[in-house]
């Protein structure tokens, strides 16, 4: 019965997805108002009953209802369980309900708290939000129903994937989900705003948290998806540039891009078209990333061409989505005018190459995300990798950093080279003796060679904003930018010192033998099976020394699951701030030598450190820009209050 | 996502199991002694794909193939070859896809093209918005 009802409520949800966008059209049109009242009622009723839709599948997960064809073949009863919870979005069908539902809530909450925009814009936005939300309510009910029943229950499930089986990946598909859902709704914004013709600074001032909230989590989501590759494949890898991986680094970039134009529509009115056009890119970028890792198309073309249905959906929706928003724009071209002007040298001048050279890096991502699949199509398979994407990649990041650097202190509208001479005079110096220095010393390739001084350049250059100015005073949102800044240097180092100095051993050792890598030696003391829950393992313990002191054990498993049979690779990571020292146990060979595999990694943390900073500027900024919004309203209503008592005592004192 | 059913699919191809059952080549797991020919080996390795995985190098897989391939990189490059001679003669061998690094052909030209496309493109979007419009002096509305 359980999950029968979790079903009606799915299915009531998306009666009220289509009662909310009927409403939201009937309040464009004259008369329609009686009607359009009903929009923010269906939305907050729709988020509660996808709420409970939701809660009734986890209910099942942890129950482990085993007549549940969803639980049968992801679940186990053995499991523990924080993992069954997990199970429950960690397949197909679970993750789309988990979407659907953060979608209705976030179009409940707009629905309760948003009343700055013309009602007119909010009820397009609301309809446009329903739109969307239809298109996922038909792809689960019709082609991925999470509840159906199974008509005989097997008596055990089928597990789930030992490598699912992890506190970090359990959290890290909802966190991208989220941001996913936050650029649907900023591109609901999109739409309600051009609709009604009101690309406005107040409509990127309603959109922009929502914006901020996204890119924050898309931030933490790439952060914790790189770490996570890095400690769970047994090879020190961060970053693969692999299809999976890009379809969470382009709604990123798209999302980046979004960031800094909707602050220049909200702060000066200009960027008006290209905002909205990033609007619809952001969210186009979701779908496609959708696309790629749901339909099967990664694994093999000529498997999704067999089997395409859940595929072709998502492009049906992709397609309607985007095709609908790019027509609306067409209509309104002539009524979204550019907005204010301004001069090469200026905030939005260094914005807007800020903006151009992420879209282009974006193209080069989606192409050479595509490109494989388009060729596999016509049976000539090619594979696209890091020696493309970092070169060419570079291309646009590079110069994009060093406008990162100088842009935040920049003036708006216009600025005068002179003023701001001495500090770009002391950046491109700090440049060219970095760059001259690292050559002259290292020898390194030039990829990091140029990320580390630009790194360096870009550290500086974020807190220059805070030259000249009290810190205390200083807006929260400015905080969150030089944070956010700081942390994309920090990123960049430690990608490119990983690159430049990582230094490898892969031996074969005996008990006893000292295994020597960089300033660190392991000895191989011993190597016992251990057991776990779910697992056995066979673990190594080595005791480490770092420049000769006696500092650490690592203890690296190789482990067995049983349900389903799967080898994984358990690494220990032993942190200093300056790196880490990555151990991986590989198999036993013939003469009785296990296989280590050791990397010292220099300030390899400081990519994932990086990533974290970046995600706290982008949280400080929204609370900053939050808060002044709540200050900005209570304000506004004791103006309003006064001028109401001046008016009752000046009506008092006339009569 | 990808790792899992690399793993997966690993898991599930039980008739390997006896190929698996063999010791893997020497120098799948060991390095070369020669720190600078090592090196030369590992960056090959990056950019060669693992035929039996998804979306992995051969450096980054615990698959026996990718043993075998590093263990066919480190001899060659032992052996004397250089690193395009050992990836042109993987090429020939698996075809272009076991090289993640696209080479220029009639069916990959706009790989390379697209760029410099979107180059061109990204100054023309630049100078139009920048150039163009001068000094906003005195607050002129769009």
């Amino acid at each position: 019965m359980i999950a029968e009802f979790g079903l009606v409520a799915l299915w009531l949800a998306a009666a009220l997805a289509g009662l909310q966008l009927f409403a939201g059209f009937m309040g464009l049109r004259e008369g329609g108002e009686g009607i359009a009242v009903l929009a923010r009622p269906a939305a907050l009723v729709q988020a509660l009953l996808c709420g409970v839709s939701f809660f009734t599948l986890l209910w099942l997960f942890a129950r482990t209802d085993l007549s549940v064809a969803l639980v049968a073949s992801n679940s186990h009863s053995a499991k523990p369980l924080i993992f069954k919870l997990s199970g429950a979005w960690g397949n197909h069908e679970g993750s789309m309900l988990l979407w659907v539902t953060v979608m209705a809530l976030a179009g409940g909450l707009i629905a309760f708290i948003e009343r700055r925009l013309p009602e007119k814009t909010m009820l397009a936005t609301l309809g446009a939000q329903a739109f969307v939300a239809l298109g996922f309510y038909a792809f689960l009910l019709f082609s991925s129903n999470p509840f159906e029943r199974l008509a005989v229950a097997p008596v055990e499930g089928n597990g789930l994937n030992p490598l699912l089986q992890d506190i970090g990946l359990a959290f890290h598909p909802p966190t991208l989900y989220f941001g996913y859902v936050g650029l649907s709704v900023a591109f609901s914004f999109v739409v309600g705003a051009l609709l009604t013709r009101q690309v406005t600074p107040d409509f990127a001032r309603v959109m922009r948290p929502w914006v901020l909230g996204a890119w924050c989590l898309l931030t933490i989501g790439i952060t914790a998806g790189s770490y996570w590759a890095y400690y769970e494949l047994g090879w020190g890898g961060w970053w693969f540039w692999d299809p999976v991986e890009n379809a969470s680094l382009m709604p990123w970039l798209a999302a980046t891009a979004l960031l800094h134009s909707v602050s220049v529509l909200a702060a000066r009115d200009a960027l008006r078209a290209w905002t909205v056009m990033l609007g619809v890119v952001a969210f186009s970028m979701s779908m496609v990333g959708t696309f790629l890792v749901r339909s099967g198309i990664l694994t093999s073309v000529h498997a999704f061409a067999v089997d395409p249905e859940r595929g072709s959906f998502i492009l049906a929706l992709l397609a309607l989505n985007i095709g609908g928003a790019l027509a609306i724009f067409a209509t309104r071209a002539g009524t979204v005018a550019e907005g204010e002007r301004f001069s090469v040298f200026s905030r939005e001048g260094a914005l807007v190459i800020n903006n151009v050279a992420l879209s282009a890096i974006l193209g080069i991502v989606l192409l050479g995300t595509l490109y494989p699949l388009l060729t596999e199509a016509f049976d000539v398979r090619v594979s696209v990798g890091p020696p493309y994407f970092n070169p060419v990649g570079a291309i646009f990041l590079f110069p994009m950093l060093i406008v990162l650097a100088i842009g935040p202190i920049l003036r708006w509208r216009g600025d005068s080279f002179a003023r701001i001479r001495m500090p770009v005079l002391v950046l491109g110096g700090l440049l060219l003796v970095a760059m001259v220095a690292l050559w002259a010393i290292t020898g390194i390739g030039i990829l990091p060679l140029l990320g580390l001084a630009l790194a360096l350049v870009v550290a500086v250059g974020s807190i220059l904003p805070l030259r000249g100015r009290s810190v205390r005073r200083l807006p929260v949102a400015v905080w969150g930018m030089v944070i956010a800044h700081f942390g994309v240097a920090v990123t960049l180092f430690g990608m490119a010192s990983d690159t430049a100095f990582q230094q490898e051993r892969l031996v074969a050792a005996n008990i006893g033998d000292v295994v020597e890598v960089g300033p660190w030696t392991a000895q191989l003391e011993a190597v016992s099976p251990v057991a776990g829950p779910n697992w056995t393992a066979i673990e190594a313990r080595l005791s480490l020394r770092y420049e000769g002191q006696e500092v650490a054990e690592a203890n690296p498993q190789a482990r067995s699951f049983w349900s389903p049979p799967t080898e994984t690779s358990e690494v220990a990571l032993t942190t200093r701030w300056n790196g880490q020292l990555y151990t991986a146990l590989g198999n036993q060979a013939e003469d009785g030598r296990w296989q280590l595999r050791l990397w010292w990694k220099p300030f390899v943390t400081w990519i994932w450190y990086g990533g974290l900073l970046i995600a706290l500027g982008g949280a400080l900024a929204l609370v900053g820009r939050v808060v002044g919004d709540i200050r900005r309203r209570v304000a506004g209503r004791k103006i309003v209050d006064r001028k109401a008592d001046e008016a009752a005592i000046a009506a008092g004192s006339g009569s | 996502m990808k790792h899992l059913i690399a793993l997966l699919a690993l898991a599930l191809s039980t008739p390997l199991a006896a190929q698996d059952s063999l010791p893997p080549a020497p120098y799948a797991y060991n390095q070369l002694e020669d720190p600078a020919l090592e090196e030369q080996a590992r960056e090959l390795m990056l950019t060669l794909r693992c035929l039996k995985c998804q979306s992995q190098s051969i450096a980054d897989s615990d698959a026996p193939m990718a043993g075998d391939m590093r263990h066919q990189v480190r001899t060659r490059l032992a052996a004397g070859e250089t690193p395009d001679q050992i990836r042109l003669w993987l090429i020939e061998r698996y075809g272009d896809y076991v090289s993640y690094e696209p080479r220029v052909t009639a069916s990959t030209w706009p790989l390379f093209v697209i760029p410099f496309v979107l180059l061109l493109i990204a100054g023309l979007i630049i100078r139009g918005r920048l150039v163009a419009r001068g000094k906003p002096e005195g607050g002129a509305a769009g």
